[in-house]
This record gives structure tokens, sequence and C-alpha cells, in this order.
């Protein structure tokens, strides 16, 4: 069996009115892995593969603000 | 963990424990995600990877998974009766501990929770395999399921009209309570209307846990829970959307607070929201 070590483990949070994400993005191998979670509640929302960190993460934050958007236009008035 | 005074310490192991025992031929490392594609980017060596959708769940039904399809799932997973089985997953455990909610219903002896799940072991740095686990197949035969660590929306429409007798907790983020979202940012939208089962309270389950995925300290939990009346005496009810995060909090409150009676109450908001003519209840709790 094969194993590989995770590196360059990195995690932080960015505003995308009006959500918040959570990006998490590492090493694995010759691979960048990215994912971003909708911070409250904590789901998946996208999740990308790219040669490098800069292309993982802008692959998976673009395709995060697609389906938020979505969620935006469909906000209730409470 | 016997540091954080959980009632059944027994059933949750930290990363360093299953790292360190992950190829004992009694242990079945299993992980279980939310988005389904994860283990294949990488998985504990020697992990098996269960697809929820397709494999824990009666897709016709809208039900658990039946107990023939479980005991071959569990069998060609190399696990039988006797052994230890890991789960972890994405998204603080979410779907792990929906797995554990379904075999402690179908009778598992040995079935516990990686502390902090692919988080916690990605953040730390530990190896991962992107080779298909094989295994040899095992037998295995399911208990008859034990539901009464599950309710259902009989249980749930006892507390309209008398929210005393049974503690119902809503575990989705204060926007899904409130009615203001349908659905987790992002994802599919799988209610008619938002807002929550008129007597629940507003605990999302992101409170149980600290910011590296681990479960917080027996009186951190107490803390968030007594004030609101959630008390170890009361007949406790958790809901979400669609099960999986009150799974969460079902374990939660059954292995580490040590509750007696506490159900998971999986139709959750997808069913209640739907339903005709019953009541809910929009804005913060009066």
């Amino acid at each position: 069996m094969s194993t590989l070590t995770p590196q360059d483990y990195r995690e932080r949070t960015e505003s995308v009115p009006p959500f918040k994400i959570h990006i998490v993005s590492y090493r694995l191998g010759e691979k960048f892995y990215c994912t971003v979670d909708n911070v409250d509640p904590g789901a998946n929302v996208s999740r990308t593969e790219a040669p490098t960190r800069e292309e993982a993460e802008s692959k998976a934050i673009t395709k995060a603000k697609e389906r938020l958007q979505y969620s935006a236009s469909k906000i209730q008035e409470i | 963990m016997a540091q954080n005074n959980y009632a059944h310490p027994e059933v949750l192991v930290d990363t360093k424990w299953a790292d360190q025992h992950k190829e004992d031929s009694s242990i079945r490392i299993v992980e279980v995600d939310v988005d389904t594609k994860a283990y294949e980017d990488g998985h504990i060596p020697g992990a098996v990877g269960w697809n929820w959708q397709t494999q824990l769940s009666d897709n016709v039904r809208r039900d658990l998974v039946p107990k023939t399809d479980l005991e071959k799932l569990l069998g060609d997973s190399g696990i039988d009766n006797n052994t230890t089985i890991l789960l972890y997953g994405d998204n603080n455990n979410w779907f792990a501990a929906w797995a554990f909610w379904q075999l402690k219903i179908y009778g598992h002896r040995d079935v516990r929770l990686i502390d902090g799940g692919r988080k916690k072991w990605l953040a730390e740095g530990r190896e991962l395999s992107i080779d298909v686990t094989n295994v040899p197949k095992k037998t295995y035969r399911a208990s008859a399921p034990d539901f009464s660590i599950r309710a259902y929306l009989q249980d749930v429409m006892k507390t309209v009209g008398d929210g005393k007798s049974i503690a119902l907790v809503d575990v989705r983020s204060v926007d899904e309570y409130t009615g203001k979202i349908l659905s987790p940012p992002g994802l599919p939208e799988t209610c008619q209307r938002g807002g929550h089962v008129p007597a629940a309270v507003s605990v999302p389950w992101g409170k149980n846990v600290n910011d590296d995925g681990t479960f917080k300290t027996v009186d951190e939990l107490k803390s968030l829970y007594e004030p609101l009346g959630i008390k170890p005496e009361k007949e406790v009810v958790a809901y979400c959307r669609i099960g999986e995060r009150s799974s969460l909090t079902w374990f939660v409150f059954k292995y580490l607070l040590g509750y007696s009676n506490v159900k998971n109450y999986d139709g959750s908001w997808t069913e209640w929201g739907n339903l005709v003519n019953v009541p809910i209840s929009r804005g913060e709790r009066e």
C-alpha cells in the first residue's frame, strides 16, 4: 500500500456576503486539494484539486460562490 | 479521553490512537463523508469507504439501510460481529455519527468515533492512502433493529401544544431555525417552508465541538444544554434537516453526557417542513 503525507495544510475564513466561507487547502503528492464549507452550519460546498494551491483555491471558491449566490437569492425576511 | 469525564469514553478515540491501531486485525476503520468523493482523494491507510447516499440509506422508502443490506455491507467491509469499528469523516463526523447511530440501531457492540474526524487527521499531517482498500469478506449478522433511539413523526407531534414533556433540540444553524434560509447555504433545499418545530430550542451542532473538530468537555457541554432545561432526566429528541447533524448531537447526549432517553429524529425538517396542516414557528424562540 502506498501512502502519502498531507503537507502545507492551511485554513482561513473569507466573507462572501451575506455568508462566510471556510477554505481548507493542502498538498498530497503532486496535487493540491481545496475544500470550501459554508461556516454556518459548516457543510461542504465545493471541493477541487489542481497542480497549484492558487488554482485549487480559485476553482473551489468560484464554484462555492456560484452555489451561494442561489442561496442568497432565496433568503426570507423574518 | 478520560480527562474529559465523558460518560462513555470508550466510544471515542483520538487520532493518535487510531493511527497507532490502524493495522490491528480486530479493528476496521471506515470513512463516511458528506462529500461522497472525499474518500478517493485520500483516506486513512486500511480504511474502507461507505457512501451514505447509496449504502446507508433506503432511497425508495426514504429509510435507514435495510438489515440485510447492512449485513452485506459490513461483511464486504471485512467486519464481523466482534470487529471494533472506528468511524470518521468530513464535516466534523456528521455522517460518521449517522453511521454510528445506525450501527447502534442494528446492535453492533463496539463502534467508536475518531475524535476530530478527517479534518483533524489532515491538519496533523497523518498518512493517507489513495489505494482502494481490499479486505477479506466476513459474515455479519445484525440484530433486530432497536428503534428506541429513533424518533418518528408521531413522537415529535406530541410536543405540539405541550412543549415540556420532550426536550426538542434543533441543531441546524440559527438562520435555518428562524426560517431565514431553507437549507445550509449552497446546498439544495429540501422543504417547502422555513422555520422550526414550535417546541424546539436552537442549539446548533457546532457548539458541541472545538475549532480542531474534537468534542468539548463534559462541563462545557453541560453548560450548553442544562441552562436551557435539557437535562439528563428528560426525554430528548434532536433533529436537523435530514438527520445527520442531529446524529452527532444525539451522540453527545447519549455517550458523552450519558443521557438515558435520547433519540434522533431523522425525518427532521425535511419531513416536518413539508407536512400539510401542522404548525411551525419562525424567528427566535419567545
